[in-house]
């Protein structure tokens, strides 16, 4: 029976690892600058957690292996203290786990604050995202390059005045353009806010390695460059309610040529 | 009529309802819990089904369940809506009906008072109260899932503003939420109620010579569980307040201004989403603790019976766990790093979370040294305890990548996090409960269960939530996201085989628990008669008959000279028992 | 395989457990639960004093909250309360046990008052943030004063009994005395934040 526990448990840790390792299942490509960080500080993480998973398994496999009483007879052996006691659990136990926290901490902190606590970069393209059950709005400044104010009372999907615009009376919305899928321009800085009419929603592109929020009430900023032209995949991952399956939408990454005749003719369709 | 006082004579009273039903036995109620949690754990086990099967086979019928649920699943089909329904009853049953249920307030309940020497807890009377309010709570729950609005759609974090503003916001979100909501706040009370007594009786019914240093590693785990739960439901109670008066009485405490929805200007204004999000989650981290920490007492006790060996550094266990249960506070925000919160607060939230691996995974390796040098005896119970250690390393493991903020960019609303969670808070938190069981049902019911269906039951089992589990990984890193279902037309097609695998293992892995249930039933009614210590354990529980009388000693306290875990000493009787003098 | 119980301390009576109440019981126990309650309420009461903290400071529609002055009133009344109860546990005199239960049902009644004379200034749970939470505070103390009067009921039973424990009164005490320091910090707090 503990052979048999052993060597279960060996080969579920082995076939896990193995599949890891081998990237069977793994991230899509990556299209945005700062992804290559994130994706070198997830395979870090991944060598170290793969190390200590396999090695925390096969010790206790072969503990059971090799100290469990064999066909049900009452083993007289005496048993044997671990060497040392306790104290060398806890000093591998700090010293590994510690050091390992020292060097994902201050790595990772590196890779989080490039993405989360810098500015965009001077220039960055402008764009409002509006999160609502269930769908994403992209806005764009326009020739003018000025947004219109946004007015709640005015927001309505039967009228398709996803913004709450107001033309009537405000110059600058005039020429606001908004589509229904993220277009954005390769290998330029996008600055993005994110804007939620209704609840909480998320905007996750696994391929530009980035996930936000949209909280009820904030504006939130979210900075990125994407690197490939192509069209990509945006989901919400916060449960905004009962067609949260459905909110879907495109990301597209034009070359900055084409993007900016897309612009000119999203501005001459108005 | 005067109150007249009688002399306390502690002996059982006489009527069936007292004795059975609105019992103020400790054992009687921690059956009732236990009970409760089986009653839960199969209907979230089922809901879980229905859950795979519609990932695997979105377009596939379910036979008879569009009799059950005419408009989630008409003709049987269940329709992503009625998955993400099926979800929030899911968490919320598991969470809070079973994991917090069965391994603290059940097991506990049953086995702490015993173990400590005392004839029932502090406050037996509050003690019965805590039991009949938590059915309450779940027959409420319940109920929300018939209402002619259909089930809460929130999830079981139930984020603000969705959850608080009613109708508007969609079918889910009307009176079910509202049921929701009462649920988990009078759950809330009843925990508080049981927490309090867990600590009054460990600190002062414990029996002459039952020092904190003899106190077994179960009820330290407990009375830990119990103070980590007491600060915890006090700050989930009044949030539930809130949360219901933002949706009944028109505040705007979670609400802010100029919210549409359905085309319609709320009313709100002001209110704070992620004030919800802080609320919850200062109780939401130290619920997995709630989850998990009396699986570690009773791993940390049955491993030692089974090694015949003392557990390696009792201290260092016991200050592993208070450093747990200090650290369960500081480390919340590690659920919201992409919340909008301020993005420098995520690093410091990071710094604890990742801090607290360093006691668990001490403990962990305690575990395995002390299977070290063992004459280790493999029977239900132990196996069940050393795949705890097996399933909690995978689990805590893949906690390390959702610590940090920049891998959580990636994985956060990823099956990763599924797996990280079902691993550490579920699978864990159930083989600890599936080890118990074995280990104390002969106590509880003066019955044995069968071994060799205990054995097989672990097998598969084990087996079978790596094969749901390990794979969600996997998906996680493929960029799936959770709480969607349907996948046929979008990036996640490719994974639908792997989806339908792990439908299989978890339609394979429920069925396998029926073993389980028909353990449980038949040796409870057949089984052979159990010694009073049929274990050869050591402590208090096993001086006292199976199952113990009403004043658990027999008119008698029990006088304790010995630690928890006496084990190996030469000669024929290998151990010392607690009360052993 | 044989069990060794040892016999019973003689010392040690067998019913040390609460004499079978879900109450304050006989034994000191009862003040160990009344400070993990007292303990847990504080909690709760953190957790909602942050939640106002949080809810001011980040919206524009908070408005100050212009106090009833018949909460002073009440105020007196609660103090004195405790007052009568510490004569009454002193000297065992029953007229004070009454005195502490009628200042005690004149707090709740007074807060009832205070609550109407708030609605008929159109100040509601629904009118706004200050006036949400201070209801939300004051309900939830006089549902926990409401709580320690039933607990001063059972102890006025018991003595009249002649059953009641020092420790039980003791217990009981310790509560009534936190819930008027639970009202002077709520009290405080409305008045600077509310």
């Amino acid at each position: 029976m503990g052979r048999l526990f052993a060597v279960t448990v060996t080969v579920i840790a082995l076939v896990s690892a193995a599949i890891f390792a081998l990237h069977t299942w793994w991230l899509p490509i990556d299209i945005s600058a700062h992804g290559r960080r994130i994706d070198s500080q997830l395979n870090e993480t991944m060598i170290v957690a793969g190390i200590l998973f396999v090695a925390a398994q096969l010790a206790l496999a072969f503990f059971v292996w090799r100290f469990s009483e064999r066909g049900g007879v009452r083993s007289t052996r005496p048993i044997k203290p671990f060497p040392g006691g306790a104290a060398p659990m806890v000093v591998i136990a700090t010293i590994l786990v510690g050091i390992e926290i020292l060097v994902l901490t201050f790595v990772g902190s590196k890779v989080w604050a490039s993405v989360y606590q810098t500015p965009a970069p001077a220039g960055a393209l402008q764009i409002d995202v509006l999160a609502e059950q269930f769908a994403f709005y992209a806005r764009y400044a326009g020739p003018d390059g000025k947004f219109g104010g946004m007015h709640p009372d005015l927001m309505n999907d039967a009228t398709q005045n996803f913004f709450g615009l107001d033309p009537a009376n405000d110059t600058t919305a005039r020429d606001d353009i908004v589509v229904g899928s993220l277009v954005i321009p390769v290998d330029q800085a996008v600055e993005l806010r994110l804007h939620t009419k209704d609840v909480g929603h998320s905007f996750y592109v696994p391929e530009l390695r980035i996930q936000q929020d949209f909280v009820p009430g904030m504006v939130i900023p979210l900075h990125f460059t994407a690197t490939k032209t192509g069209k990509y995949e945006l989901v919400c991952t916060q449960l905004c309610g009962l067609g949260h399956y459905n909110m879907r939408a495109y990301v597209e990454v034009k070359s900055q040529a084409e993007f900016a005749q897309w612009l000119k003719a999203q501005a001459a369709a108005l | 009529m005067t109150h007249v006082a009688t002399p306390h004579t502690h002996a059982p009273p006489q009527s069936w309802l007292r004795r059975h039903v609105f019992s103020v036995d400790h054992k009687v109620i921690g059956r009732q819990y236990l009970d409760l949690a089986l009653v839960a754990v199969f209907t979230g086990m089922l809901l879980s089904w229905l859950m795979r099967f519609h990932l695997g086979w979105p377009d596939t019928a379910v036979p008879g369940l569009g009799k059950l649920a005419p408009t989630g699943a008409a003709g049987g089909v269940i329709t992503p809506e009625y998955y993400l329904e099926l979800m929030t009853m899911h968490g919320t049953i598991m969470v809070f009906f079973v994991l917090t249920t069965a391994p603290f307030a059940g097991f506990g309940n049953f086995l702490l008072p015993i173990q400590v020497g005392a004839e029932d807890m502090a406050f037996p009377r509050i003690n019965m109260m805590s039991f009949w309010v938590t059915l309450l709570a779940f027959l409420v729950l319940i109920a929300a899932f018939f209402v002619g609005d259909g089930p809460p759609l929130s999830g079981w974090t139930a984020y603000a503003p969705l959850s608080a503003v009613g109708k508007d916001a969609g079918p889910g979100q009307g009176s079910g939420q509202t049921l929701w909501a009462i649920s988990i706040l009078i759950f809330c009370v009843a925990q508080l109620l049981g927490a309090l007594n867990f600590i009054a009786t460990t600190l002062d019914l414990r029996t002459k010579g039952m020092s904190l240093a003899r106190l077994p590693f179960a009820t330290w785990a407990w009375f830990i569980t119990a103070v980590i739960a007491l600060v915890a439901f006090a700050v989930l109670m009044p949030a539930c307040i809130l949360l219901i008066l933002d949706r009944v009485a028109g505040t705007s405490f979670f609400i802010p201004a100029g919210l549409v929805i359905s085309d319609r200007l709320q009313p709100h204004m002001g209110g704070s989403p992620l004030l919800w999000q802080h609320l919850f989650w200062f109780f939401g981290h130290p619920e997995v603790y709630i989850a998990i920490l009396p699986g570690f007492g009773i791993v940390s006790q049955i491993l030692p019976v089974f090694a015949r060996k003392p557990l390696l550094g009792p201290r260092v266990f016991v200050t592993c766990l208070v450093a747990i249960a200090f650290l369960s506070y500081t480390v919340w925000g590690h659920h919201m790093f992409l919340s909008g919160m301020n993005p420098f607060s995520a690093t410091l939230f990071s710094v604890p979370t990742l801090v607290i691996t360093i006691p668990a995974a001490i403990i962990t390796l305690l575990w395995i040294g002390t299977v070290y040098g063992a004459r280790l005896r493999l029977t239900s119970a132990s196996l069940f305890a050393l795949g705890f250690v097996s399933v909690f390393v995978s689990g805590g493991l893949s906690g390390f990548f959702l610590a940090q903020p920049s891998t959580d960019i990636y994985l956060h609303g990823t099956y990763f996090v599924v797996a990280h969670f079902h691993f550490v808070m579920g699978v864990a938190a159930m083989f600890g409960i599936f080890a118990g069981t074995y280990f104390w049902f002969p106590k509880m019911f003066g019955r044995m269960m069968s071994e060799t269906l205990g054995k097989w039951h672990f097998w598969l089992t084990f087996i079978g939530v790596y094969a749901i589990f390990m794979p969600m990984h996997y998906l996680g890193l493929a960029g799936n996201v959770r709480r969607y279902s349907a996948f046929t037309d979008d990036y996640l097609q490719p994974l639908i085989p792997l989806h339908r695998f792990i439908t299989i293992a978890a339609l394979f892995t429920g069925a396998v628990q029926l073993i389980f249930l028909y353990n449980l039933i038949r040796s409870r009614v057949r089984g052979p008669k159990a010694p009073d210590n049929p274990w050869e354990a050591t402590t208090l529980e096993w001086s006292t008959s199976s199952p113990p009388p009403h004043d658990n000693f027999g008119g008698r306290r029990p006088v304790v000279s010995h630690g928890p875990d006496e084990y190996g000493a030469p000669g024929p009787r290998d151990y010392v028992m607690q009360a052993d003098s | 395989m044989s069990t060794t119980i040892a016999p019973p301390p003689p010392a040690l009576p067998i019913a040390r457990v609460a004499t079978g109440s879900g109450g304050p019981g006989g034994s000191h126990v009862a003040e160990t639960g009344v400070w993990i309650g007292i303990g847990t309420i504080c909690m709760s009461f953190a957790a909602l004093t942050s939640a106002l903290v949080v809810r001011a400071s980040g919206a524009p529609d908070w408005q100050h909250l212009r106090l009833p002055s018949l909460l002073y009133v009440n105020t007196v009344a609660l103090l004195a309360s405790s007052v009568t109860l510490e004569l009454a546990r002193r000297r065992l005199a029953a007229i004070a046990l009454y005195a502490t239960l009628l200042l005690g049902l004149l707090f709740v009644l007074g807060q009832v008052l205070a609550w109407r004379q708030l609605l008929l200034q159109q100040q509601s749970l629904a009118s706004g943030p200050s006036s949400a939470f201070f209801y939300v505070f004051t309900v939830l103390h006089a549902l926990h004063v409401l709580g320690g009067l039933c607990g001063l009921v059972y102890v006025q039973r018991r003595r009249g009994a002649g059953v009641l424990s020092a420790a039980t009164y003791k217990a009981a005490a310790l509560y009534w005395h936190f819930m008027a320091v639970l009202w002077l910090y709520l009290l405080l707090l409305l008045t600077i934040r509310g």
